[in-house]
């Protein structure tokens, strides 16, 4: 036994150094841990621009290229829907002026594209990830007077021609436009832009 | 040459003393009936989702490139394969049934109330923990429902103001759903979640033993000590834990009463079960559904898209808000009303038995909605879906609401004060 008196002062400073050191000491070891769920090295480097040839599309044609893994929508827009588009639904839109920065600079306009005549936007629902379907000739099912558009299959979602979210659905914002220029007339790079170049 | 071993072992660690507490000399009220059989039949689902999940793994490979021809072998090329899928993959619905109907035995005789919230909330956690193991087991086969069920459950996350998006790619692990996202899914299917489980289910039963069980009588086995005439007491030895604090009446040995009684329970059980890995394997589409039998595929959303039966009710709160924010909170938040159930509850009477005809009413809509919602999630959107469903939650959230204003002052039915046997 001990002889020497109690402080418990020093008993108090010493538990408590030892628990902040130690409390430090786990949070330290965790960064590890949670860091290690990050996209890796390689999953980062994956996400180089993709090239698509538009010369062979037909009018209302839609194609889907992989890029970053994600499915983009490529659709050649006919005459008829780019009329549509200027006016013809805005009133039933959540943001028909793209004011949520969904798109580049330069797609921010009615047609939300480089190229009135191509869309090119992510076949990604903004509201839980799900690839929306085309419905070309045959939307007017689900949104009355709109004969072109998207619908998502999950929950109901539905986005005009340009990836313009419809009102009343749960999707809160625009369908996303990514970076994409024309190489040319008719080569598509997306994930890259004039910007870059 | 037993009786030795027995000693030796009892010398060392309280084996016997264990099991007359927790089994042979465990008091369990007289009058359980069917009700009480699905917190055992639990257990044993669990076990069958350990062993058949470890069988499974030996032949499964969790990357993006292999999974699904993995399950594909197992189902065609490995002896028992597709026996050990099935009772996996049934075992989860079947999982999800009695865990169900157990809770709705807790609320049917009051089993969350005083002195029961703690054992109630591990049982919730138990809950919990089940839904994200069934959640990240059906993204193993990789199917396309796999992935884009993934896809939208990860998505919700991203709800969450300001963090929302990078939490969902540190979720993922890559800007899509990928072998990242499999293969830690993988990790937690099988290692994390399943430990987390066994240890919620180890303090989930000594909750119970420290509080001892419920009945359908809502009333308590365990009279104050010396209240008791000696011929009125049950007439068994019970553990002293219990004898020396409380008087037991209306009692038996948990062992061999109910473990007998139990295995009734499992027979019954395994029929039905049997039936359905032997004979319906798929579920009519509801355990297995029909999308996944293809890869997964980035870029096409199966048609009709829906979660397991079992998410239903709860997916279908989601899908009723046009908010996602909003859509996700209320989906979280129906799971949160569950947790809370014992402070809602305000009433002191526990047995649906004994409480007023509101409580009985409300009790029934609740069930009657919460079925409603399951049956519309696994349902495609329309307005008409849409309408039901929203009718259907105000049932579910109304249930909590108005438990909690009328059961303060509830009119109840006088309780016993023995049952009656």
């Amino acid at each position: 036994m001990s002889s020497a008196p109690e402080n418990n002062g020093r008993r108090r400073f010493l538990t408590l150094a030892t628990a902040v050191v130690g409390g430090v000491g786990a949070v330290g070891v965790a960064v590890p841990f949670i860091k290690s769920w990050n996209p890796s090295e390689k999953a980062k480097a994956a996400g180089a621009p993709v090239e698509y040839d538009v010369s062979k599309m037909a009018p209302g044609q839609l194609v889907r290229v992989k890029w970053r893994g994600k499915p983009v929508y490529v659709v050649r827009r006919t005459k008829e829907v780019l009329a549509d588009l200027e006016n013809g639904h805005n009133d039933q839109l959540k943001d028909p002026d793209c004011s949520v920065p969904q798109q580049p600079d330069y797609a921010k306009n009615s047609y939300r594209s480089l190229n009135p005549e191509f869309l090119v936007a992510l076949g990604v629902c903004t509201h839980l990830g799900c690839a929306p379907t085309y419905r070309a000739g045959d939307f007017n099912e689900v949104v009355e007077g709109v004969k072109n558009g998207f619908f998502c299959p999950c929950h109901g979602s539905k986005f005009d021609m340009a990836g313009r979210v419809f009102q009343n659905v749960p999707a809160p914002t625009n369908l996303v436009i990514p970076p994409h220029m024309f190489n040319g007339d008719s080569m598509l790079l997306i994930g890259v832009d004039k910007g870059d170049a | 040459m037993l009786t030795n071993l027995v000693n030796w072992i009892d010398k060392r660690i309280p084996m016997t003393d264990a099991w007359n507490k927790h089994v042979a000399q465990y008091p369990a009220p007289v009058n359980f009936n069917f009700w009480y059989f699905f917190g055992s039949l639990a257990m044993l689902v669990l076990v069958n989702q350990i062993l058949t999940g470890i069988w499974l793994t030996m032949n499964y490979t969790p990357s993006g490139e292999e999974a699904f021809a993995s399950v594909e072998y197992i189902m065609r090329d490995v002896e028992y394969g597709w026996l050990l899928r099935y009772m996996h993959s049934s075992g989860a619905s079947a999982f999800f049934v009695v865990v169900y109907l157990h809770m709705l035995r807790g609320m049917m005789y009051g089993s969350y109330q005083k002195p029961r919230e703690l054992l109630w909330l591990f049982g919730m956690f138990i809950f919990l923990v089940l839904m994200a193991e069934g959640f990240m087991g059906y993204l193993l086969p990789w199917g396309n429902m796999s992935f884009w069920g993934a896809q939208v459950i990860i998505s919700l996350f991203g709800a969450i103001p300001v963090i929302g998006d990078d939490l969902t790619l540190w979720i993922r692990g890559d800007y899509v759903i990928s072998g990242a996202t499999l293969n830690r899914f993988f990790a937690l299917h099988v290692i994390a979640l399943p430990l987390v489980l066994v240890i919620l289910v180890f303090l989930h039963i000594v909750a119970l033993h420290e509080v001892g069980s419920n009945n359908p009588e809502g009333i308590e086995i365990k009279k104050k000590k010396g209240s008791i005439p000696e011929e009125e007491k049950a007439q068994f030895k019970f553990h002293k834990q219990y004898t020396d604090k409380y008087d037991i009446v209306d009692a038996v040995p948990f062992h061999p009463y109910y473990s007998v009684k139990d295995i009734m329970g499992v027979v019954g059980f395994l029929i039905i079960f049997c039936y359905v890995i032997f004979f319906a394997p798929e579920g009519g589409g509801y355990f297995l559904e029909k999308p996944n039998f293809e890869p997964a595929n980035a870029l096409k959303t199966p048609e009709h898209i829906a979660p397991v039966w079992y998410f239903g009710p709860f997916y279908t709160i989601l899908r009723i808000i046009p908010d996602k924010l909003i859509g996700a909170g209320a989906m979280f938040g129906a799971i949160v009303m569950l947790f809370l159930l014992p402070w809602f509850d305000r009433g002191t009477v526990k047995s649906v038995r004994y409480r007023s005809t509101l409580h009985k009413i409300n009790l029934i809509q609740f069930c009657i909605c919460f079925f409603a919602l399951g049956v519309l999630g696994t349902m495609a959107a329309s307005p008409t879906a849409n309408l039901i469903g929203t009718i259907a939650s105000i049932g579910y959230f109304g249930y909590f609401i108005a438990l909690w204003f009328y059961s303060k002052n509830e009119k109840t039915k006088p309780l016993p004060e023995r049952i009656a046997h």
